[in-house]
């Protein structure tokens, strides 16, 4: 028993804004009310559901082959200490599995979604997940370069891919469905992409980038599954391509979908000389479509590392700048890329993508459809959230980094006509109760009875930034987890499983193409669930 | 020569005057094998409860790990409480121990012993560091680009093999992955694939060969960087080319194979590891095979092995961002290759206990590393009995479920359908953390671990 007593509570799924009121927390969940047990005297703090992150990238194969890759950054980077509570490990741009953990928690994140799971290898993103302490977790995994379904959508077998979409959900213990640059990671595998929404996919007769966008995200409405498709449109951090994010969003007209880092889908202009924001032209789209949600992808400048499914922009990236590259191709599915990447303040094309991010945040009008993300590590690492939560809530602070940028950015932008300042509730909208909505999880982001007990507490301060990256208490499960700054405990976490139900007739379609075309076999591929911790497992 | 498998091998025989007495031998099919990096998972195996006797589809050495999963052990439930006791003893009492070997461990026993380094503050490094590690070096220079092993199987009509002889060293390497085997866009297997061997010497995987380049030893690098060359159609030393023992139409001849391939992979072995300037070695590779990507899909890998080192990287990566040689002594993970490398660290002296997970591990460092193994107070932890005389030997499980990574990273799951009376590394090395953590802890401050700015 835990309660929390005298804050300013923000609950915006019970349209709670700014109410001094008790939270009581029992068995793990928000209770009524309760005796005993310890009472946090919270007057004149901030009471906040547990942040939820709808898009991040910190387990797998691909993060952890960045890891393994730049010893540079991880010695330049906060060490975390070992102590009586917390694992040795090391912050920067991609903190190791513990430590990503207790940053989380310290800022008063309680659950995320990693979003990008390779299915042949989601054992060991599982395992990862273990190791990853106190945060619940839910997992995307990758399908739209995934041969096996799309050369059923070729074949216009729209039912069995169905199906087979199913028993791999089940089969990776995912909870939603990832598609990455539609047919371009498996063009990749030929040294080709897929910019084009019409270009057939190399390697087929006449699928198309469109068509598998639109098929998987007619299967996962069929399927009932609890988050839309999460799509990384085609054409990613290319100069002019809004045409392309635009052409996606109407193909997705009759369907629910989740567009990943919309920054790095919202450029205007033809090349790299000409680069602008048309985030007003996405925003405009979007607000007008309610079958859609984002996440912002913002970028802030300093070190980051760039990761994605996404083979052949990586290819592009690395013959940018010349450093790092490197790339894993994988059988059948997918494929990663990883870059090290600074983005300059005095660099044009960072400049505008660091505008860009913060139009869109400012341009969309429903702030439950957009949340909090940096594409984590790509646009730069969660840690730093509470500084994109002070450019969002403070006008002044913001005009005076705008004026840090090249007047040429400047120019590319609509940045400076913007006066919208977020308050405190569509803070909590947009990073806690909106992505917990768009997830889904109808446990998290938010305070009310039968909720999970996740809170963060923070002293009220003018500085959003210090605000938020030091709440006064965390709580996860009803335990306290950060007090002070210190990570008191550690729970274990929980994870989150969709459970489709699929005919078990199509095992004996995939059977014999496993043989033909996997090295794993059949049987040993499926993910055992004794890998993830207190799961919880949703049917639909 | 061992490149096919073969079919029902009896790994054990059993007694022939009683065996209409025995009951039937149970059938376990898809048993994976962690005899070497290729972590087969075809195998079928028939057992009694007690010993496997016939495992179908493993080759020869695969027979034989499969041969050392019994039920017997030979210590009691009071010799190991004792022995994790004067283990635990060893380690509090050292300024820095070491913790090395676990390339024939679980993932989940690596988890332990990275955990059992880091409350130490002592130092933990793997076999990694005396083969591919050059690898991951080479990767932290300039990047690595790879693939999973299907890929090879479905797609790639070029494979070369760079100081390796997967023959021996990775027996199924052909059958499964690279060679005989059929795929989606390989469909006549060996007619579809140009197989090229780099080696100083003749090999059973040269006998393979549609292509054998003879290179003089040391001279990995000059030949890299001057196909990388060549395949630039840049200029490069003649007199250095003469020196690799290669002439330039072979190096032209390659050069073509590989720009018209349509994915090709280039697997680097123990040749380009244990030679002078070993992760320059692996960055050339690198460096040539981003060239190719301009021209078509190119690939590379390292032949790793044993049967799970891959998962230490793995492992040791995501728990402290480094895949080898990682230091605790500050309370948070350094690396430095050399530095905290097990050869280096007991060559040097500086180590003043060690805990060997593996004894092969052991066997495989060299002479000066060795020797101090047997002047410091030694721990060894395996179901075979060690090549030297530790001062605590702890006998393990052969075999234990959880979780081995495949030499291109993809994780299996180990079910060994026997269970052996003898404890595994994993139980043993929490047994180690529990008995510590009854002893008097150490705690890094910041002020004692940070220098001041
Ligand atoms: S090739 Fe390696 S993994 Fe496969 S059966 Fe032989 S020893 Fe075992
Ligand atoms: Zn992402």
């Amino acid at each position: 028993m835990l309660r929390i007593q005298g804050g300013t509570v923000y609950d915006p799924a019970n349209g709670v804004n700014g109410v001094v009121k008790n939270i009581v927390l029992d068995g793990g969940k928000v209770v009524t009310s309760g005796e005993g047990g310890r009472t946090i005297d919270a007057t004149g703090m901030i009471v906040f559901p547990g942040g939820v992150d709808v898009h991040t990238h910190v387990a797998g194969a691909g993060l952890n082959f960045a890891r393994s890759m730049i010893p540079e950054e991880h010695r330049q980077s906060s060490p975390i200490l070992r102590s009586r509570t917390k694992r040795a490990g090391i912050g920067g741009p991609t903190p190791t599995s513990f430590a990503t953990g207790y940053l989380y928690a310290g800022m008063g994140w309680t659950t995320v979604n990693e979003a990008a799971v390779p299915m042949l290898t989601a054992k060991r993103t599982h395992d990862e997940l273990h190791d990853t302490p106190i945060v619940d977790k839910a997992c995307c995994v990758l399908m739209g370069n995934n041969e096996l379904i799309l050369d059923l959508l070729e074949r216009g077998e729209h039912e069995r891919a169905k199906q087979v979409v199913a028993w791999y959900l089940w089969a990776a213990k995912g909870y939603g469905i990832k598609v990455v640059n539609a047919g371009g990671v498996a063009a990749w595998k030929w040294g080709k992409d897929a910019k084009k929404l019409t270009d057939v996919v190399e390697g087929y007769h006449s699928l198309t980038p469109g068509a598998i966008i639109a098929s998987l995200a007619r299967i996962i409405d069929e399927l009932n599954l609890p988050h839309p498709m999460h799509l990384h449109c085609n054409n990613l951090g290319a100069p002019g391509n809004v045409g392309t994010t635009l052409e996606t969003m109407k193909t997705l007209e009759s369907h629910r979908a989740h567009l990943a880092h919309l920054q790095y889908h919202a450029y205007g202009g033809d090349d790299w000389e000409s680069i602008r924001s048309d985030a007003p032209a996405i925003a405009n789209y979007f607000n007008a479509h309610k079958n859609l949600t984002t996440d912002a992808g913002a970028v802030l400048f300093g070190n980051a590392i760039t990761l994605s499914a996404d083979g052949p922009w990586q290819y592009l990236l690395y013959q940018l700048t010349g450093k790092k590259w490197g790339n894993i191709d994988v059988e059948n599915e997918t494929g990663c890329g990883v870059v090290p990447y600074v983005y300059r303040e005095k660099n044009i094309v960072n400049a505008v993508q660091w505008a860009t991010g913060l139009e869109l945040l400012l341009l969309i009008d429903d702030p439950w459809r957009v949340a909090l993300t940096t594409d984590h590590p790509n646009g730069t690492s969660f840690w730093r959230y509470p500084e994109i939560l002070q450019l969002l809530m403070d006008a002044s602070f913001r005009k005076e980094e705008f004026a840090k940028l090249p007047e040429k950015a400047r120019s590319r932008t609509c940045l400076a006509d913007l006066t919208r300042e977020y308050t405190l509730y569509e803070i909590a909208i947009l990073t806690s109760a909106g992505p917990a909505r768009t997830l889904g999880l109808s446990q998290k982001g938010h305070l009310g009875v039968g909720a999970d007990a996740d809170v963060a507490i923070y002293n009220a301060h003018k500085n959003a930034a210090t605000m938020f990256s030091h709440p006064r208490y965390v709580i996860k499960g009803g335990e306290i987890v950060v007090e002070d700054g210190d990570i008191r405990t550690t729970p274990e976490s929980r994870g989150f499983i969709t459970k489709p139900s699929f005919d078990p007739a199509i095992e004996d379609y995939l059977r014999p193409l496993f043989q033909s075309q996997y090295t794993v076999a059949f049987e040993n591929y499926p993910v055992e669930m004794a890998r993830i911790p207190r799961p919880i497992v949703r049917e639909v | 020569m061992a490149v096919t498998a073969t079919d029902g091998f009896i790994v054990r025989k059993r007694s022939t005057t009683i065996t209409t007495l025995l009951p039937p031998l149970s059938v376990v099919p898809n048993a994976t094998c962690a005899g070497c990096g290729c972590v087969c998972d075809d195998i079928e195996l028939q057992h009694d409860g007690r010993s496997i006797y016939v495992a179908k589809n493993a080759c020869e050495r695969g027979e034989a790990w499969f041969r050392e999963q019994t039920v017997e052990r030979q210590s009691s439930e009071v010799l190991l409480d004792a022995a994790v006791e004067a283990a635990a003893e060893i380690l509090h009492a050292a300024d820095l121990p070491l913790v090395f070997g676990l390339g024939d461990s679980t993932c989940e026993a690596q988890r332990e012993a990275i955990a059992l380094a880091e409350q130490l503050g002592g130092t933990i490094d793997t076999e990694t560091s005396l083969s591919h590690g050059s690898m991951e070096m080479a990767a932290q220079l300039g990047g690595k680009i790879t693939c999973t092993l299907g890929e090879v199987k479905n797609r790639a009509d070029f494979v070369l093999y760079w100081g390796a002889n997967p023959a021996e060293t990775h027996p199924r390497h052909f059958e499964r992955y690279t060679l005989t085997t059929t795929g989606k866009y390989t469909p006549s297997g060996r007619a579809d694939r140009t197989l090229v061997v780099v080696d100083v010497r003749e090999t059973a995987s040269t006998a393979e060969a549609d292509v054998f380049l003879r290179i003089r030893p040391g001279q990995d690098f000059e030949a890299l960087s001057i196909l990388r060359a060549v395949v630039q159609g840049s200029r490069f030393d003649e007199a250095k080319l003469a020196a690799t023992g290669l002439t330039l139409d072979q190096l032209r001849d390659l050069s073509r194979r590989m720009k018209k391939a349509r994915y090709g992979i280039v697997f680097v072995g123990m040749g380009l590891f244990q030679t002078r300037g070993t992760f320059m070695n692996c960055a050339a590779v690198t460096a040539l095979v981003i060239e190719l990507n301009s021209w078509t899909r190119f690939i590379s890998m390292p032949m790793r092995s044993p049967g799970n080192v891959s998962g230490a990287d793995a492992v040791l990566s995501y728990t402290t961002g480094y895949p080898f040689a990682v230091n605790f002594s500050r309370g948070y993970p350094r690396y430095n290759p050399g530095e905290f490398s097990a050869a280096g660290l007991l060559a040097r002296g500086e180590v003043d206990a060690a805990l060997i997970v593996g004894t092969d591990a052991a066997a495989r460092l060299p002479q000066a590393a060795r020797d101090h193994l047997s002047r410091i107070p030694t721990i060894t932890l395996d179901a075979k009995p060690p090549t030297f005389t530790p001062r605590v030997h702890i006998t393990t499980a052969a075999v234990a479920a959880g979780t081995v990574y495949r030499m291109d990273k993809v994780p299996l799951t180990l079910r060994p359908p026997i269970t052996s009376a003898a404890p595994s590394d994993e139980t043993v090395l929490r047994l180690i953390r529990d008995a510590l953590a009854k002893k008097s802890a150490w705690y890094p401050t910041a002020a004692a671990v940070m220098p001041a700015k």
